[in-house]
């Protein structure tokens, strides 16, 4: 048993490690970054933070969120990154992460790590670091 | 008092109190083997430490203990009772002594001769009598405490969100008013905080000896290791430097300690032989400027090879044959940072092992600092690092471009002028672009373009002269300047950093984020070759009457050449997909012309840029590495051997440069005629005035004109409509003479002046 945090994200509900989650903020200004990586969002302040904002549909491949709010704030390498996400649920208990047993479609597989039971239903384990390095690895 | 004999002080009282139990613990059981092995290793260690600081009665005293409770670790001894007494008494001696030093007090003059004599006798049937003195004088009151590191680190990013907040709170109090009290008040806050930031700033500080520290050692096993014999000087250990940018040196530092004595001091038989003495000298010296620190390492060895290392620049494809040629003896030294270039002849263990310089310059650089390097054949190189005081707050510019704030290193800055009041001038060059700053020609960087922002304000903005760590120096062009700050910066993560124009991010008053600019990384993204501009910027000679402006630039085989400025009509970058072999010769299509191509054999693999010379009817494109400066020439050229491209070489500055032969080049390619393409005008289809009355106007002034295009230099709208998307340039036109307010930057329709000028202006973009 593990607890993950479920959210929406480019219209389906998946699960996130919530181990790796720091918090969930909402995200109100964003200060964009010139020249960078497309799901690269911009800058957020939290606190006297300044955090990295990842925007998850874009890092998957979907094109830009819309009039981003949610997000979940994580650590990776030492820097602090805010994930944005359609809608973020709850932190339920999960059961073991298991394989995928079919691939989980074009840009669902480049973050999935695998599936868990929750909350009575089967959903994707999305790997944060894989959502915060977007399209990129997959190309290399 | 020395600071590592304070630390040895503080730190063996410290032993000594955790010791405390463990000694009574062993008195009542001396068979328990923890206890001992515990007591034993604290001898152990204050007998090596007091060897350092040749301290002979401490290091007596514990190394009989030490003896002692070697022999009964080993089972020679029985730990009884004489025993334990024997060396309890030598621990309290210890303990005496190092209080005694601590406080400057004299040393008590007990002899020590019977405590090692007891520790040493076998069958003593007791110890002597030992009664300690140490009660009978206070404990020395502590003048240092050791704190965990992060401890520090907590309170550094507590003073860091205090400093913001008083940035935060000082824009309050500017917009909001609060009074002359209130003012004189936050005053004193503000003055608080800065005393209170330095005082935690310096706890950070380390003197750099605990870097140096590790150079005796080192210099001794790598001598061993080669035969040679080598003295080492260290200087300067006394300047005191962030920790983590001491930590960030290390690696630098040992790396060209390595080098030193593996390649460049040589075997003493050597050193005889060239007249040196056997023995070579290393000399590693710090000292702060400003706030930077400069660390120097010296050796008196046999030097870089220069010539050495452009062959395997050759050989590597680095350099060109003729480039090489070219180059100054300082920049073949400078090669060395280049990667995969060692002047070593095979691998030894101690360096040559692929990581080199170019991995200690990237370390240096990616800190803030710069590595030079100097070498004289046969009379040893000398390497300066100079670094940053430290990383975490640094005064900072902030300007604004493309809508967005961005902040300046205020380390980087020169100066600071207006564009308009003609204290600059600017010349464009196609892409390219040039600003003169009191006689001094500087490249210019527009800094909304280098974002990827509209960067048609440039010329009417402020200029920010920029000389970053590393040499060079250029113009960057930024909408506004802001103000000056205090700002804390903290690292970007991975994917801000790999646009390579930021090198971290920060808060600014509002509490919005702000990206910090890395100077350097502006000037290699908009294609500035820096070192060079240096150099050339001291050897330009003042423009005069007779002289011409040259566009001076790299050739992709590597040469400098040179063109009449007056015929570059613009700077572009073209596509290898655009570039193709065709009736006999390259042809390159920019747009919708077709031109031949010169300076280039074959099909690049890479996108490569290229001048289009004009003539005013015949175009032919010139591809090019980099530009590298626009110069004045009047000298004499030497004329080539034979008609071609290049129809001679003259010297500028101390280089030889080839001078394009334009008329033999317009002479090759001025064949079947090509057009010279118009720019092209969008103008509202169906529109009566604008299809009647203005479009002979607009084509009267060379325009092309169309009702649609995918890409346009200049699109003409009414006051309501949208203007076409791939416009390079929208003209609004108002039916009312006067303008409708401050925003409104529409023309009259019937000012023909103002619509001339506009047009005149929209070709000279084109």
């Amino acid at each position: 048993m593990s607890l993950v945090l479920v959210v929406t994200l480019a219209g389906q509900r998946v699960a996130l490690p919530s181990a790796e989650v720091e918090s969930v903020v909402e995200i109100e200004a964003v200060t964009p970054v010139p020249r960078t990586a497309p799901h690269v969002a911009g800058l957020a302040a939290l606190r006297s933070r300044v955090v990295t904002v990842i925007d998850c549909r874009a890092a998957l491949g979907f094109g830009a969120t819309e009039k981003p709010r949610d997000a979940v704030v994580a650590v990776i390498d030492g820097h602090p990154y805010a994930l944005l996400v359609d809608k973020v649920e709850d932190v339920v208990e999960s059961g073991d992460v298991r394989p995928l047993a079919a691939s989980a479609g074009p840009g669902w597989s480049r973050a999935a790590r695998g599936t868990v039971e929750a909350e009575g239903a089967l959903m994707l384990l999305l790997d944060v670091a894989a959502l915060v390095a977007g399209a990129a690895t997959e190309a290399a | 008092m020395d600071d590592l004999l304070t630390e040895f002080i503080a730190e063996t009282q410290e032993m000594l109190d955790a010791l405390g139990g463990a000694i009574v613990a062993w008195e009542a059981a001396p068979a328990d083997r923890a206890r001992l092995d515990e007591i034993f290793r604290f001898v152990h260690t204050v007998k090596g430490n007091s060897g350092f600081f040749d301290l002979p009665r401490i290091t007596a005293l514990s190394h009989a203990a030490e003896d002692a409770l070697a022999s009964v670790r080993s089972g020679e001894r029985q730990a009884d009772h004489a025993l334990v007494s024997a060396v309890l008494a030598a621990i309290d001696r210890i303990g005496e002594l190092v209080q005694a030093i601590g406080t400057g007090e004299a040393l008590t003059s007990l002899d020590d001769e019977p405590l090692i004599e007891a520790l040493a006798r076998r069958d003593a049937p007791a110890a002597p009598d030992v009664a300690s003195t140490a009660a009978a004088s206070p404990r020395a009151t502590a003048r240092t405490i050791r704190l965990p590191v992060d401890l520090l680190d907590r309170m550094m990013s507590g003073v860091s969100d205090l400093v913001l907040a008083r940035n935060e709170l000082a824009r309050r109090l500017r917009d909001g008013g609060g009074g002359p009290e209130a003012a004189a008040c936050f005053e004193r806050v503000s003055g608080c905080i800065a005393d209170l930031r330095e005082a935690i700033t310096r706890t950070r500080m380390q003197r750099i000896d605990n870097l140096f520290s590790a150079l005796p050692r080192l210099v001794r096993d790598l001598s061993a290791e080669t035969g040679k014999h080598v003295a080492l000087e260290v200087d300067g250990g006394d300047v005191e430097l962030d920790r983590e940018m001491i930590e960030m040196i290390r690696d630098p530092l040992t790396h060209i300690v390595r080098n030193a004595i593996d390649h460049g001091i040589e075997p003493p038989d050597a050193r005889r032989a060239a007249g040196k003495a056997e023995t070579g000298r290393l000399h590693v010296c710090a000292r702060q400027a400003g706030n930077q620190i400069m660390i120097e390492i010296a050796d008196d060895g046999r030097g870089i090879d220069g010539d050495r290392l452009v062959e395997k620049a050759l050989a590597s494809g680095l350099l060109t044959a003729e480039a090489a040629a070219r180059l100054p003896a300082a920049r073949k030294t400078a090669l060395i940072f280049e990667p995969g270039l060692s002047t070593a002849a095979e691998v030894t263990s101690l360096s040559g092992r692929g990581v080199g310089m170019d991995v200690v310059r990237a370390n240096v650089e990616r800190i803030g600092g710069i590595v030079d390097v100097d070498s004289r054949a046969g009379a040893g190189v000398r390497f300066t690092l100079r670094v940053p005081l430290t990383l975490t707050i640094i005064p900072a510019l902030t300007v604004r471009a493309g809508g967005q704030t961005f902040a300046i290193p205020r380390s980087a800055i020169d100066e600071i002028v207006r564009v308009e009041g003609g204290a600059v001038r600017i010349e464009a060059l196609g892409g390219a672009a040039m600003a003169t700053v009191r006689e001094r020609r500087l490249p210019l960087v527009c800094l909304a373009g280098a974002i990827g922002a509209d960067a048609s304000g440039c010329e009417d903005g402020m200029l920010v002269v920029l000389k970053p760590a590393g040499g060079g120096i250029y113009a960057l062009a930024v909408d506004a300047v802001r103000d000056h700050e205090e700002l804390v910066v903290k690292p970007a993560a991975p994917a801000v950093m790999a646009t390579g124009l930021f090198a971290g991010t920060t808060l600014g008053d509002d509490g919005r984020p702000i990206l910090l600019l890395d100077p350097p990384g502006i000037a290699a993204r908009a294609g500035l070759s820096l070192e060079r501009q240096e150099a050339e910027e001291v050897q330009a000679p003042r423009p005069a009457a007779a002289e011409t402006p040259f566009l001076l630039f790299r050739a992709l085989s590597g040469a400098l050449r040179m063109v009449e400025a007056s015929a570059v009509e613009r700077i572009e970058e073209v596509t290898p997909q655009a570039i193709a072999t065709s009736a006999g010769r390259l042809r390159v299509t920019i747009g919708e012309a077709i031109l031949s191509l010169e300076g280039c054999d074959a099909r690049p693999e890479t996108a490569i840029r290229v001048l289009r010379l004009s003539d005013g009817a015949t175009q032919i494109a010139c591809a090019l590495r980099e530009v590298v400066d626009i110069v004045p020439f009047g000298g004499t050229v030497t004329p080539a051997a034979a008609p071609g491209e290049v129809r001679g070489v003259a010297l500028v500055g101390a280089e030889q440069v080839e001078l394009l032969d334009l008329h033999w080049l317009f002479a090759l390619h001025a064949g079947p005629a090509q057009a010279v393409r118009r720019p092209v005008c969008v103008l509202p289809a169906e529109d009566p005035f604008m299809e009647t009355i203005l479009r002979p106007l607009i084509e009267s002034a060379g325009y092309e004109v169309r009702s649609e295009a995918k890409e346009a230099d200049l699109a003409i709208v009414g006051s309501v409509g949208e203007p076409p998307a791939g416009a390079a340039r929208v003209l609004r036109l108002r039916s009312a003479p006067e303008p409708e307010g401050e925003g409104d930057d529409s023309i009259h329709r019937y000012d023909r002046a103002a619509l001339l000028r506009a047009l005149a202006e929209g070709r000279k973009r084109a």
